[in-house]
């Protein structure tokens, strides 16, 4: 049998979206349990609150957060994040979209990623204030992850790669690459000294690191030390890297181009004509460049083409509305 | 047998065991069940029944019950104790259900065409043209294969002298497949010691004579038709369903808005853009298929499906306006309507009915009120209706009053008293009523897949077996 003997099953456009956004939501669950984490442990010292200031702000959720608490503490952001279900960008939302696209998609995953969807579902439904406690954020984050973690490896080893595995691969890799350029941001401009002279704080660059997953292999490339080009050239631009832009980028590249010349799926081309952009603007200069002309310009840049990216997926292949699907895009 | 054994203390008195079977001649595989049952220690039977429950929830084998703001997914509760079907029962079952089934289908025909039956006075004119089911958007169409009922669920019950009746006829949208299936896989789970060489029909099939079904009914000429199931989304109590028997044919899963009738055919939307789809499994209610040919507020059907339907761009099963053949008033003319099309007598008897809708009728059902079951013609689910024995005064003259305001809405039937299967209860093994509701398979000709779901009523004493009324199921076992 030739390859394309497996390739003439048609893919229902809305499940296409619903796979794109489950992987999407799963992927944000992990990236919340990592950036709660570590800021955790940054705010650990830290009487000014200024890291869940910047938690909140990163995610564009400052706004909603004071209509409901008057500090930025510990307590209240884990509560805002991890138990809030009228919060949209809390973790009790994402599985809560999660387990509906998993739902839709029912006839199409593996029983075995529904079932453990299923259940990680309720395991987060069932947290509660007394989970959340200052001694009891660390542990929630770890079943966080190590829930999402079985999903991707369940994921990996279970579902058909046929034209839907694309596209749920192309939501996992647009939600790593922004969520990526939103942890250099929280941290970035807290870390990079401010005088010349000043000493780096090794022990809250590791923390950024580990916030990623990139610590050990960090450490493997750059043994001399902290430099923030370096770091910030990590995360970005190293292909090894599995949670870094450049390689989610690649990745998307080659869902989309199998998707265009393997389904023949026309409405691939101006999400390519995009991501091309996307991946060149990154290629064409180097960490210095960026870090000169304003990291900070440049990661709100790259977010913003990713969620045109999204938009220009789901509407062109995904059949949804142009106007509904962009106010929906951005948490 | 064991002491502790899963039958021990078990008694069902006069009532037809399914399992015990006194009177009957020894069965080698029955002898051999009744065995293992006898060795398997209650705590054993009560540990497995644990892991089934939570396997079921997890894997979300589930219907949802919303109220208010919350949204709670309840698990039809499974009995792990089979229910057992020889292959004689079976033979008169699959033969009883395919002449049934041949009967509505030409029935079907007949009242949207001819009306010959009608002319012959067999069945009342009024019955079936006033019904409200009767649809006149099917009026001297003829669909492919002149099959209307494509799947049927047809429910029949076991009285105390081991004779089936037919209870029920679903002819509509019938449920409750997808838990043949699931249970028997549940069973190979939890309990497969207990089936361990025993020759039992396989259940596996439903999927693939489905899709043969959906194939052979498509529109002439298209060699590889395109079938789609059409449910009303993931919200819906049968989702679960939805999404198992799709998986099963292995097609689309859809919803209205994912299909678009344009240039006279109908498409889906893919992401290649739109394809053409042949024939439609549908799980929608007819009043929500077609907002231009019924109802105009649905949000979950497809504007136009009607229209391509009667011209032949596509085929969809049911079709529209089968629910006049499943009517519980023209159920009581079911033996008349099998001999009058084939010739032939009921394989499977009614349940004698009485219609209150005829002065005889009214008249004997009141007068007997306190020893007969009277149920509503137009509900389903085992809603609204009385069961005479088990009333109170009070609600026996509280029921005579409604009657009496609306007799025709009403049909009443002799109490049956359910045969038992044994049941896992809080106070160990008991009999507990059952019904069987086998599902037949209509393309060409009909299959009839072997067994069927048995729905258990889990209240001691209770003859409702519905899941809305505290009922669960068993998986039901064919010998070979």
């Amino acid at each position: 049998m030739s390859e394309t003997d497996f390739v003439s099953k048609h893919l229902i456009a809305r499940h296409a979206g619903s796979a794109l956004w489950l992987a999407r939501y799963m992927e944000r669950i992990e990236n919340l349990a990592r950036l709660l984490d570590v800021s955790k442990t940054f705010a650990r010292d830290d009487e000014s609150h200024g890291n869940w200031l910047s938690l909140l702000r990163i995610n564009g959720d400052a706004d909603a957060f004071f209509a409901s608490n008057a500090i930025a503490d510990a307590t209240n952001v884990a509560r805002f994040y991890l138990l809030d279900g009228d919060n949209p960008t809390s973790v009790q939302s994402a599985i809560r979209y999660a387990r509906e696209s998993a739902r839709t998609l029912r006839a199409l995953i593996s029983t075995e990623m529904w079932l453990q969807i299923n259940v990680f579902h309720g395991r987060i439904r069932a947290l509660t204030e007394a989970d959340i406690s200052p001694e009891g954020v660390s542990g929630v984050c770890a079943m966080l992850k190590e829930g999402v973690q079985s999903h991707t490896g369940i994921t990996e080893g279970t579902f058909y790669r046929d034209q839907c595995w694309h596209f749920y691969m192309m939501g996992r890799h647009i939600e790593r690459a922004d969520q990526i350029t939103r942890l250099i941001d929280t941290k970035f401009n807290a870390l990079m000294p401010k005088a010349a002279d000043a000493a780096i704080d090794a022990g809250e660059w590791n923390e950024l690191l580990r916030a990623a997953a990139g610590y050990h292999a960090y450490r493997r490339e750059y043994p001399h030390g902290y430099r923030p080009p370096e770091v910030a050239g990590f995360l970005l631009l190293n292909t090894a890297f599995p949670r870094s832009a450049g390689l989610s980028l690649a990745q998307l590249d080659w869902h989309l181009t199998t998707l265009r010349s393997r389904y023949h799926l026309r409405g691939c081309t101006p999400a390519l004509a995009r991501l091309d952009e996307l991946q060149s603007m990154l290629a064409a200069q180097t960490v210095e460049e960026i870090l000169r002309r304003g990291l900070s310009q440049f990661l709100d840049w790259m977010q913003r083409e990713l969620g045109a990216l999204h938009n220009d997926i789901m509407t062109r292949l995904c059949g949804a509305p142009v106007a509904a699907e962009q106010e929906q895009t951005q948490s | 047998m064991g002491q502790d054994g899963v039958l021990a203390g078990y008694d069902p008195g006069a009532l037809f065991c399914e399992m015990l079977r006194p009177g009957q001649p020894p069965d080698a595989a029955l002898t051999l069940l009744h065995q293992r049952l006898g060795d398997l220690p209650i705590d054993s039977l009560r540990r497995r029944s644990a892991d089934a429950e939570r396997d079921l929830l997890e894997r979300g084998i589930t219907f949802t019950v919303y109220s208010d703001a919350t949204a709670i997914d309840r698990i039809l509760p499974f009995d792990l104790i089979p229910r057992v079907i020889t292959a004689e029962e079976w033979h008169t079952l699959e033969s009883g259900v395919t002449q049934r089934v041949r009967a509505l289908n030409l029935f079907l025909h007949d009242i949207y065409h001819d009306g010959k039956i009608l002319k012959d006075g067999v069945v009342p004119r009024e019955l079936v043209l006033g019904n409200a089911a009767y649809c006149q958007a099917m009026v001297d169409f003829t669909p492919p294969q002149k099959t209307y009922v494509h799947v049927c669920g047809i429910d029949i019950i076991r009285d105390d002298s081991g004779r089936y009746l037919v209870l029920e006829d679903n002819a509509r949208t019938p449920s409750g497949v997808a838990y043949v299936v699931e249970n028997r896989h549940m069973t190979l789970r939890v309990l497969s010691d207990l089936m361990a060489k025993l020759r039992v029909r396989s259940v596996d099939e439903y999927g693939l004579r489905l899709h043969q079904a959906m194939a052979e009914i498509a529109p002439g000429g298209i060699s590889d038709p395109q079938v789609v199931l059409l449910s009303p989304g993931i919200f819906n109590s049968a989702y679960f369903e939805h999404v198992f028997l799709a998986r099963e044919m292995g097609v689309p899963l859809v919803e209205g808005q994912d299909l678009i009738v344009e240039g006279g055919a109908v498409w889906m939307r893919t992401t290649a853009g739109l394809a053409p789809v042949h024939t439609i499994y549908r799980r929608l209610n007819d009043d929500f298929l077609d907002p231009d040919a019924f109802r105009p507020d649905s949000q979950l059907g497809v504007r136009g499906l009607i229209d391509a339907w009667r011209r032949g761009a596509v085929s969809i099963a049911n079709a529209v306006g089968t629910g006049v053949a499943d009517d519980k008033a023209v159920y009581a003319y079911m033996p008349r309507i099998i001999r009058y099309y084939l010739g032939e007598d009921a394989i499977l008897q009614n349940v004698d009915t009485r219609s209150c809708a005829e002065p005889e009728g009214l008249a004997y059902t009141l007068a007997h009120l306190h020893e007969l079951v009277v149920k509503p013609v137009a509900e389903s689910g085992g809603y609204g209706l009385l069961i005479g024995p088990h009333a109170s005064h009070a609600e026996l003259d509280e029921f005579r009053e409604k009657l009496k305001a609306n007799p025709a809405n009403y049909i009443s039937q002799p109490m049956i008293k359910l045969s038992v299967s044994p049941t896992l209860c809080d106070d160990g093994v008991k009999p507990r009523h059952i019904d069987l509701r086998p599902f037949a398979i209509t393309g060409r000709d009909t299959w009839v897949l072997p067994g069927g779901l048995t729905r258990v009523a889990l209240r001691a004493g209770s003859l409702v077996v519905n899941s809305s009324q505290g009922g669960g199921s068993k998986d039901t076992w064919v010998l070979e």
